[in-house]
């Protein structure tokens, strides 16, 4: 990935560098609501205003009171993070007007967040890249808006109030796809702590970057934009990608860039205007009246940092000693817990002779395949592991060749049954007998002379054409290794 | 003796020993409420209907009870009154403003409901300027109170509602909120006995916000020890606001206070900032009179230093409005409340605020605004919090030294309506002897220590450290026992109020 945009200007080469922050929004998955008992419900499953109570609802004389499940929530992803937590934060209100916003003020944090100064490392094709973390802080949720013509908007409040934590960079990417792989490698940290859905898609996970361009090697920050709107992670690299680009060109045409929020429009590929700011915006914050500082015991914190899980890092590191994968095949793995799961089950049920990383590419490769294609998510692979761990032994002991193993796998994949059945039923089992290869070898040299005379004559590219039709007379169950040897061997005997 | 002229302890003794009924004394409210009202507005809604039926109920529990001398819930079948800044379910809750004009809550203010699960009745909502913000009343948006022991005056505000109510012995005890001064100084110029318990004491859940930092929920009554049975009653902590206190609470034994110098062992200090140029000289006379007779029941009496007192003005017209510009941006006609139209939801919240808020809410939503403004946000709101700060510590200095500090409520008695209308500043200046206790969160009680040569009551407040209420009723309790400013009651019928 190209880290910088190049032009010509005015004859000469002039280069910028991107600098780029971002500002995540995760819900977190708590039962209830941040400042009241409301349940936290699906936006898409439940009918508008029916998580809603008098607090969320910003009814006159409510009280907020702290949610200490989020509050946990909170500090496991800081510390995850590697952030110090702070024992004593603060929440403040952040005052504007807009109909989603019950009170007409956000709680959130700001002077003294949850907490601070943590990092992220990502692996970039260029190598490993810390990304340092400004703040964590928590926050609530606005409700939502549906606009139904230029005279009526409806308002839900089922979201209002559902607690979010706030994780905000300092300005450390320089490409799209350093974005990209911190949001997910973000994502997984979520997800490994049970603390968010990871759905971009629904808005459980939100992720704004901010990018600013300047000349190579300038110290000082360019106008920043904004980019709101991206619900997949496709649309965050590419989103980024157009916007560096899109700056570079106003740049290059000696237009200034103005601090705007821009919307990526998926269909079109491109970044839109959404809300020009004028100056900064002043949220009035000041320390919230309503709630005493959040007081944090630091034995708390620490308790909670001993029974931190293993998160995808340590977990990918672990694979590679544990298992000798590759660090790339170790890192799609512990992407998602579920499948990092199912891999470790599979590996416990695999022959003592099979090496792991096989069982590891069956599944990066055939099996995301399958799930790819029928839409099934990690939670939801119809087969099981042991199963797979019985069908990577077989291909892996020459028993039924690689293609076989395949076809095996789609159908164990399509109705559950067992790998060896499979096999069995289909008379899949790989034939490895040498006199009867030789047969069959022999057979098809005969039947095609014309082919063999003119690899003889030295067009060495009919040999797989041979080799297929043999596989084809054994139906596919000749070792394919022991093919390729006898048709060598018996071409060059003639 | 008429039923309305039964303090709350009497009537609870007598709703027990049968001598009245719940449906009797309900009645008689209503009837005092209908007759008398009129003249004075204290009232914003009166639930008629729903009081009668509940005192139907407590008159049934009470006859059962007195059959098998069961446990009692403390105040059974006594009504009350209630500021319109606590909502209520199902009645029409409004702050005085025309902003919640049909609003009607779905659930009820802690605090009301803890009167409620003592067997109170609330028999209606009392005036109030609007969201709590003046001193007289005449803010709200439905029109002044009038102050029973002269209906060309002002009752005091903002509670000003609750305390004609009381005074007029409309109800025997009302709720009020106070984050100025709005129980004490109403309670002074009604002569009445009001509490400012500390703040977090009571829980302020369902009291319509105006300073969060500020309010407290506190009762008006016509004697301390009413005062003290219902702030037996209001006060604990509640998990509902987390700002409340989880602090066990000392009550007064006001048995003690009959024997001779109960006071004995007390220090009180009289701070000399409270007296100071403006002061209405029988104010000044009344409170010196009266820390004389705590002396005579044995108190010791000594000068102390409050040196921050008169940056409490200043400091709380620059926090109080902070708040409010935050606790009131709710109100923009787009969930609950009457909603203007617009082309935009922008213009709906700004024409709806506009035309709906009155003129003294937006003085203060605009002085708040601008204090938390960026550029002046240190200059105002983060100064202010810090000069708080001094105020406090002058309070806890002066603590560690007295038990009580003796001083005015306001620096005169009630004043007539309109005396204030064209100049805000100077009705502030009405607050400046009850701010510090808010700015400090001690809690502060005012009660009757005589008469202007107007007729009017004359005021004292005492002041005690934090969670020292029991102290504060002690006192008040035992000046009680040998004055009778607190007995006498305005007259209302047949011609002028006199005492």
């Amino acid at each position: 990935m190209q880290s910088s945009a190049r032009f010509c200007v005015m004859g000469e080469k002039m280069s910028y560098e991107a600098v780029i922050g971002l500002e995540i929004h995760a819900e977190l998955a708590t039962r209830s609501k941040m400042f009241c008992a409301c349940p936290v419900v699906d936006p898409q499953e439940a009918a508008p205003n029916t998580a809603v109570c008098p607090v969320c609802a910003g009814m006159p004389g409510t009280l907020p009171v702290v949610n200490a499940a989020a509050v946990e929530y909170g500090v496991r992803v800081a510390l995850a993070l590697g952030c110090e937590v702070n024992p004593r934060s603060l929440f403040a209100r952040k005052n504007y007007f807009y109909p989603d916003l019950p009170k007409g003020y956000q709680i959130s944090q700001y002077e003294q967040p949850l907490a601070r100064n943590g990092r992220l490392v990502i692996h970039t094709a260029a190598g490993e890249k810390t990304i340092r973390i400004r703040r964590v802080h928590l926050e609530e949720d606005t409700g939502k808006l549906t606009h139904l013509g230029p005279d009526r908007s409806l308002v839900d409040l089922n979201r209002a109030g559902v607690p979010l934590l706030e994780i905000v960079t300092e300005p450390d990417f320089r490409a799209a796809e350093e974005v990209r792989l911190y949001a997910q490698a973000l994502r997984a940290i979520l997800r490994y702590l049970g603390v968010n859905s990871g759905d971009l898609q629904k808005g459980a996970l939100r992720i704004e970057p901010n990018i600013s361009l300047r000349p190579m090697g300038s110290q000082t920050f360019g106008t920043k934009v904004e980019i709101k709107n991206l619900n997949s992670f496709r649309a965050l690299e590419r989103a980024v990608a157009y916007e560096i680009e899109r700056q570079a060109q106003r740049l290059e045409a000696g237009e200034a860039v103005q601090q705007v929020t821009m919307g990526w429009d998926e269909d079109r590929q491109v970044t839109v205007l959404q809300r020009v700011k004028e100056g900064e915006d002043d949220y009035r914050y000041f320390p919230e009246p309503d709630l005493p500082p959040l007081v944090l015991e630091a034995a708390w914190i620490e308790g909670l940092r001993a029974s931190l899980p293993e998160l995808p890092e340590g977990r990918a590191r672990r694979f590679v000693e544990q298992y000798g994968l590759t660090a790339y095949t170790a890192g799609v793995l512990v992407e998602e817990k579920a499948v990092a799961d199912y891999f470790e089950e599979a590996a416990c049920h695999l022959s003592a002779s099979v090496a792991p990383r096989a069982l590891a590419n069956w599944i990066s490769v055939d099996l995301f395949g399958l799930m790819n294609q029928a839409g099934v998510s990690a939670e939801q692979i119809p087969v099981p592991a042991a199963e797979l761990a019985e069908l990577v032994s077989l291909v892996e002991a020459g028993r039924i060749n690689p293609g076989s193993g395949r076809e095996v796998l789609a159908e164990m994949f399509r109705n559950g049954r067992g790998a060896a059945e499979i096999v069995r039923q289909r008379g899949l089992e790989q034939v490895s007998d040498a006199d009867f290869i030789a047969r069959l070898v022999s057979e098809t040299l005969a039947e095609h002379p014309a082919e063999a005379a003119s690899f003889r004559a030295g067009k060495v590219t009919v040999l797989n054409w041979l080799f297929g039709q043999v596989m084809r007379k054994s139906q596919g169950r000749a070792n394919p290794q022991i093919v390729r040897q006898e048709l060598e061997k018996q071409l060059g005997n003639q | 003796m008429e039923v309305f002229e039964l303090t709350l302890a009497d009537l609870r003794r007598a709703l027990r020993r049968g001598d009245l009924s719940a449906g009797e004394a309900t009645r008689a409210c209503l009837e005092r409420i209908a007759r008398l009202d009129p003249l004075l507005h204290a009232f914003l809604y009166v639930a008629a209907e729903r009081a009668l039926a509940e005192a139907e109920r407590a008159d049934r529990r009470l006859r059962a009870a007195r059959r098998s001398a069961d446990d009692l819930p403390p105040l059974l079948g006594v009504p009350m009154a209630v500021k319109d800044v606590l909502v209520v379910e199902g009645m029409p809750c409004t702050a005085g403003s025309k902003i919640l004009e049909g609003f009607l809550p779905p659930f009820t203010a802690t605090a009301v409901r803890r009167l409620q699960e003592a067997g109170a009745i609330v028999i209606g909502k009392t005036n109030t300027d609007e969201f709590a913000m003046g001193s007289s009343t005449e803010n709200s948006a439905y029109g002044p109170t009038r102050n029973p022991w002269a209906l060309d005056r002002v009752p005091g505000g903002s509670s000003g509602g609750s305390a004609a109510a009381v005074a007029a012995r409309l109800v025997p005890a009302a709720l009020g909120s106070d984050t100025g001064g709005s129980v004490r100084q109403p309670a002074a110029f009604c002569g009445l006995t009001g509490l400012k318990p500390t703040y977090g004491r009571v829980s302020r859940y369902g009291l319509i916000a105006y300073g969060s930092s500020l309010d407290c929920v506190g009762p008006l009554a016509r004697t301390a020890e009413d005062a003290a049975l219902l702030f037996a009653l209001l006060a604990g902590r509640d998990p509902l606001d987390s700002t409340s206190a989880d602090l066990p609470l000392t009550l007064p034994d006001l048995e003690a206070a009959s024997t001779s110098r109960p006071l004995r062992g007390l220090r009180i200090g009289v701070p000399d900032e409270y007296f100071v140029a403006g002061i209405q000289p029988e104010v000044e006379a009344g409170v010196r009179a009266a820390v004389e007779a705590l002396a005579g029941l044995g108190a010791e009496v000594c000068p102390i230093r409050l040196p921050h007192t008169e940056y409490a003005l200043p400091v709380y017209y620059i926090l109080a409005p902070a708040e409010a510009s935050a606790n009131l941006a709710r109100y923009d006609g787009i969930r609950y409340g009457p909603r203007l139209a617009g082309a935009s939801p922008q213009e709906v919240m700004a024409r709806t605020r506009g035309q709906r808020f009155g003129a003294e809410v937006e003085r203060r939503i605009m002085l708040g605004t601008y204090a938390l403004s960026r550029g002046y946000y240190e200059a105002y709101y983060a100064q202010a919090q810090k000069v708080r700060t001094l105020i406090r510590r002058d309070f806890e200095a002066a603590f560690e030294r007295v038990d009580l500090i003796a001083a005015p409520v306001a620096p005169t008695t009630a004043f007539p309506l309109g005396a204030h209308r064209d100049d805000p500043l100077s009705m502030y200046l009405e607050d400046i002897y009850t701010l510090p206790a808010n700015l400090a969160g001690v809690p502060g009680l005012a009660f009757p220590v005589g008469f202007d040569d107007q007729g009017l009551p004359l005021s004292m407040q005492l002041m005690a450290a934090p969670f020292r209420e029991d102290l504060l009723l002690l006192a008040a309790h035992a000046y009680q026992q040998v004055a009778d400013w607190h007995r006498r009651a305005p007259r209302l019928e047949g011609g002028a109020p006199q005492n």
